[in-house]
């Protein structure tokens, strides 16, 4: 089984977020917690489902993603661009790969 | 252009507090997403992947520099400092807050601007020829009567909950620069033999994943029928097409399978009903509607052929940027400009709000104050004095936005692709990108000539790749992207749907796929004046495919 993680976006904004393990939704998949067996996954699901339900997040989804040297990667292309921001320089201030915070 | 009278001012003004209040009972928790879904849909609010998308409705892609004015402050104040002009001549921003929507709403209100009809199964935004109203070559302009289906079909209740999404483009001239033959419908306004204006009028146009081009079911519809007829096509198409499968709800399809003849037939038992009922169109508000639309008061500068010869001597860069960005005006001494919102290795159609705001200083002081947006993610100013031409350019020079490549292999069509898009399976930007940077140089761009390039990122086919000379349909493969390769597409009056050239490319090998089509085409090429399209259609696909895979093609898609 792949590993995966918990992503949805905020409904106030629409910003990406990953579940941390402190339960609480944060805006880089790195801090996300990581369910590695099929129970963690069923967990998982569930605070999903309820944090749609609560009207905290919306377009909620488990995704695969594997660990490399202590960095997780999103498998599908889709859920690194998610991860990552726009792979492009799109506007001033906002750098490729930087999606939710201005460039230093 | 046309002006709101109460009725639309009171109309948007309503619309906006409605979903200011919807917003607000979402954010509460009052309103759950399935139930807010449709409701944000209506107003233009999209959710992509890295946050909402509002797309704006610009009518047939006419605006004023008081608009663009705003569209710039909203993507200030409520984005990340720039929009994406779309290839329906709409705009969108990629990072507004839910929470904000509503003012940012009414801001487009004050001057307007909506974002009804840019989403759902309803009637969209009309698009028209971007040269409407300024071309040499047009009969009439169409935007009376764009404007007329905008009006009409704005929250039509017959036609809100359509099988699918319907389309409807209208073209004024013989060249066909609105694409109207892969819409749903086709408008082709003429003139018949006594001088009465019509249309030409064809159905079951599109792209997606199951390109059609539109076919004719009557040669000229008078004038006056326009809403009769439309409303006989909408009936049969809301009572026969298709609910049970999304991707087969188009009235492509329902073309398709019914055919054209008996289609046409069932429109005409319809419009034998409406024909001379309320619908019929009285002079009086074609006439009324047409006069928004006036030309400007156009007096003679014929100084400015002298001007522009002396300005092309003395600067090569502005003489390119005349040849391929300016084309000619129904008067003689104005012309009409595309500013080229494709710089070399620069993302297409993106403009930022200071670029904005230098497009709408600019048409506010040469162009008499109207801008458009054309299907090919480029800005126009229909009405330019050759005697201006040299201001207008170094104003564009300074806000980045005077490139020289207006139908050139690197005026790119992309869609947002998988770099914001929710329904993308690949990035397209990228592809552009590295195509623009590849073929930048302007002898090599002059050299290849008029050349198409549509990319897509999925098979929705918002990039019009279909109609590209080529085209690039990205695809996910085994998780990776792959980009397929058609080629002989066109979306004017001798519309074609590009064939797949063999199997697809990986993103590093995408480039020069393309660089080995395009010389193929130079090496073949009658003359220069033989652009790649002609080519293609003289010679085949053969050469094309023996050049990218080896004589021996082994070509599966």
């Amino acid at each position: 089984m792949a590993d995966k993680v918990l992503t949805a976006n905020r409904l106030s904004d629409g910003i990406s977020v990953w579940l941390d393990a402190a339960g609480t939704w944060n805006e880089s998949l790195q801090a996300a917690f990581v369910a590695r067996h099929k129970e963690a996954v069923e967990a998982l699901e569930a605070t999903g489902k309820q944090a749609f339900a609560d009207n905290k997040v919306v377009d909620v989804n488990v995704v695969d993603v594997e660990e490399v040297d202590g960095v997780l990667r999103p498998l599908r292309m889709r859920e690194r661009i998610r991860a990552e921001g726009p792979s492009i320089p799109y506007a001033a201030g906002y750098t490729g790969l930087t999606a939710t915070a201005p460039a230093a | 252009m046309y002006r709101y009278d109460e009725f639309d001012h009171a109309f948007v003004t309503d619309r906006v507090e409605q979903f200011r209040d919807q917003v607000s009972r979402r954010l509460s928790g009052e309103l759950a997403e399935d139930a807010f879904k449709p409701l944000r849909l209506m107003n233009g609010v999209y959710l992509q992947l890295h946050a909402y998308m509002l797309r704006v409705a610009i009518p047939y892609g006419t605006l004023n520099g008081r608009q663009m004015r705003m569209l710039a402050l909203i993507a200030r104040k409520y984005d990340r400092g720039y929009g994406h002009f779309t290839t329906r001549q709409n705009i969108q921003y990629n990072w507004p807050k839910l929470s904000e929507l509503p003012d940012a709403l009414a801001d487009l209100a004050t001057v307007e601007m909506h974002a009804l009809q840019t989403s759902g199964n309803c009637i969209r935004n009309v698009t028209a020829d971007h040269f409407a109203g300024a071309a040499a070559d047009e009969v009439a302009d169409p935007r009376p009567y764009a404007e007329i289906l905008r009006q009409w079909s704005s929250v039509h209740p017959e036609f809100s909950f359509l099988p699918r999404k319907f389309k409807i483009a209208v073209t004024g001239a013989e060249r066909d620069r609105a694409a109207i033959q892969v819409h749903d419908i086709g408008l082709h306004l003429k003139k018949d033999e006594t001088g009465r204006i019509g249309f030409a009028v064809y159905v079951g146009g599109g792209q997606g994943r199951t390109p059609m081009i539109a076919k004719k079911i009557r040669d000229f519809l008078p004038e006056e029928d326009l809403l009769s007829y439309t409303t006989a096509i909408m009936r049969v198409y809301n009572l026969h097409g298709r609910r049970d499968n999304k991707y087969k709800a188009r009235i492509k399809i329902l073309v398709h399978e019914t055919g054209a003849e008996e289609l046409a037939r069932q429109v005409e038992v319809e419009f034998a009903d409406l024909k001379d009922t309320e619908l019929k169109l009285p002079e009086r508000d074609v006439a009324a509607i047409s006069a928004y639309f006036a030309p400007p008061e156009l007096s003679p500068r014929a100084e400015g052929w002298a001007n522009l010869a002396q300005w092309k001597k003395a600067d090569a860069d502005f003489a390119r940027w005349v040849q391929h960005n300016v084309q000619p005006h129904k008067h003689p001494d104005y012309g009409m400009v595309t500013i080229s919102l494709k710089p070399i290795g620069g993302i297409p159609g993106d403009a930022t709000d200071a670029q904005m705001e230098a497009v709408a200083d600019i048409a506010e002081e040469y162009a008499f104050d109207e801008i458009r947006v054309s299907h090919e993610q480029n800005l126009i100013l229909p009405h330019v004095a050759l005697a201006d031409l040299e201001p207008v350019y170094r104003g564009l020079v300074a806000a980045g936005l005077a490139t020289a490549n207006a139908g050139l292999i690197t005026d790119i069509i992309a869609c947002p692709g998988l770099d914001y898009c929710a329904l993308a399976n690949a990035r397209s930007i990228p592809v552009a990108q590295e195509l623009s940077l590849r073929f930048g140089a302007p002898e090599r761009q002059a050299e290849i000539g008029e050349l198409k390039i549509k990319i897509s990122g999925c098979i929705n086919a918002c990039g019009h790749h279909h109609v590209g000379h080529i085209g690039l349909l990205g695809v996910e493969k085994k998780g990776e992207e792959l980009y397929q390769i058609t080629l002989g597409g066109s979306g004017d009056e001798n519309t074609s749907i590009g064939e797949i050239i063999g199997r697809g490319f990986e993103p590093e090998k995408v480039t020069d796929a393309v660089e080995v089509i395009v010389n193929t085409y130079l090496g073949l090429r009658l003359d220069p004046s033989e652009i790649f399209l002609d080519a293609y259609r003289r010679v085949g696909p053969q050469p094309f495919k023996d050049a990218l895979y080896g004589d021996k093609t082994a070509a599966a898609a």
